[in-house]
């Protein structure tokens, strides 16, 4: 290593030569580094690299009057709702009286979310009667419980922009529904996200 | 016979080269770091695929926590102070102006606002604080704050952000998103940590063919 030369050009003097004291310039570096170094690996921890994005919604306005809503087309209907424990249910078009078309899914993995919306969309696009707009009939309606998450809201509008659905709506859940979420969440096993 | 002698090499290697390379990788590290500012309220937000990067510059935030209260903040102190002002106008509060300029967040309902100004900055932790009722449709002050921050930013362009937490339920979003159709504000933007689309998945597609993500 590069160090502080102290023994000096020693007092060899030639016959009638007197020499000076020759110091090395060179300094050992090594600590110098080892800060460096240090210091490096702290901003690398400290930095914050990746900015916070922002993802958008649009609300619909709530003063339309009934008459003047948008009408889905019961074939192209998929409701989502969610429920505690990310525990996450759907139903196609209408939910039926003995509501035999309840069924769970999950945020990922087996049976996951995506899968059904995705194999919804196909639904549609195969009994679409406009071929240049094969997917105007299909709506995702959202339906958050009360004992869902944000972080599972976020999960499904994410799971729009995935999916391409061009069209969904956020709204309130019915009396029925949560009675209906609250019961399965109560036998279904708790799942992990 | 001698035998030929390795010359001694000496150990030492010259340092200069390696600690200009560690400096300038520390000069870059320090200009390019932006320190977190210490949050007082602790917020971890979920991720998504948007793209698109927060605005960080006069904006107004409505953080949920992730016991489900609800924190105002307004960034620029200039519409503080007007949002402050309309407010004693209207409801008669008595706001301290000068406080509620200085105040980075408000986390109090109409009655706690007066105690809650004359804390110290300090002593403002999202977790001690009661945060602004709006749970209950008849008491969301969310809604009166957000009339007032409309009426603050009228004619002028709003950035309206939501930054939630991932445990935070969903009637505090649910109450959010009321004050803000009551106020017929129909546009805002969440705040979420950037992620990438899903292998395979039909934006991942879009992606690759090089379309541009919308939002």
């Amino acid at each position: 290593m590069a160090e502080l030369d102290t023994s000096g050009g020693g007092h060899k003097k030639g016959p009638g030569v007197k020499k000076g004291k020759k110091l090395s310039t060179r300094v050992d570096l090594t600590p110098m580094v080892d800060l460096g170094f240090l210091l490096i690996t702290f901003f690398i921890f400290t930095t914050t690299m990746s900015q916070p994005t922002a993802m958008k919604l649009l609300l619909p306005d709530d003063k339309v009057k009934p008459e003047e809503q948008n009408k889905a087309k019961e074939s192209g209907a998929l409701t989502i709702l969610m429920g505690a424990d990310n525990h996450i249910y759907y139903y196609e078009g209408q939910l039926k009286n003995d509501a035999s078309n309840f069924l769970s899914a999950s945020y990922n993995g087996e049976n996951s979310i995506r899968d059904v919306i995705l194999k919804k969309k196909a639904y549609v696009r195969s009994i679409a009667q406009d071929p240049n707009d094969p997917e105007h009939d299909l709506v995702v309606v959202i339906k958050p419980g009360q004992n869902c998450t944000y972080k599972n809201v976020i999960d499904i509008l994410d799971e729009m922009s995935i999916n391409v659905v061009k069209k969904f709506a956020l709204v309130d859940v019915f009396d029925i529904e949560q009675q209906l979420i609250d019961k399965s969440d109560a036998t279904a096993t708790p799942s992990s996200n | 016979m001698g035998r030929a002698k390795l010359p001694r090499k000496s150990t030492t290697i010259d340092m200069t080269a390696m600690c200009d390379v560690a400096f300038l990788l520390l000069s870059f590290f320090i200009l390019t770091t932006k320190f977190k500012p210490s949050e007082a309220i602790a917020v971890t937000t979920p991720s998504s695929v948007a793209s698109k990067v927060a605005p960080n510059k006069d904006f107004v935030l409505v953080t949920i926590d992730k016991d489900g209260k609800v924190f105002l903040t307004i960034d620029d102190k200039q519409k503080r102070e007007v949002v402050a002002n309309s407010l004693n106008n209207t409801k008669n509060l008595g706001i301290d102006v000068a406080a509620f300029k200085s105040a980075n967040f408000i986390g109090a309902p109409f009655s706690g606002l007066s105690s809650f100004l004359s804390l110290t900055e300090e002593n403002r932790k999202g977790n001690l604080l009661p945060g602004i009722p709006c749970k209950d449709s008849t008491n969301n002050e969310l809604i009166v704050w957000m009339q007032a921050v409309n009426e603050a930013y009228a004619g002028a362009k709003l950035d309206l952000l939501l930054k939630g937490d991932n445990l935070a339920k969903y009637p505090s979003f649910k109450g959010v998103l009321t004050a803000f159709k009551k106020n017929n504000i129909q546009k805002f933007q969440m705040v979420t940590n950037p992620e990438n689309a899903p292998v395979g998945s039909e934006l991942y597609k879009k992606a690759m063919s090089g379309e541009k993500q919308e939002n």
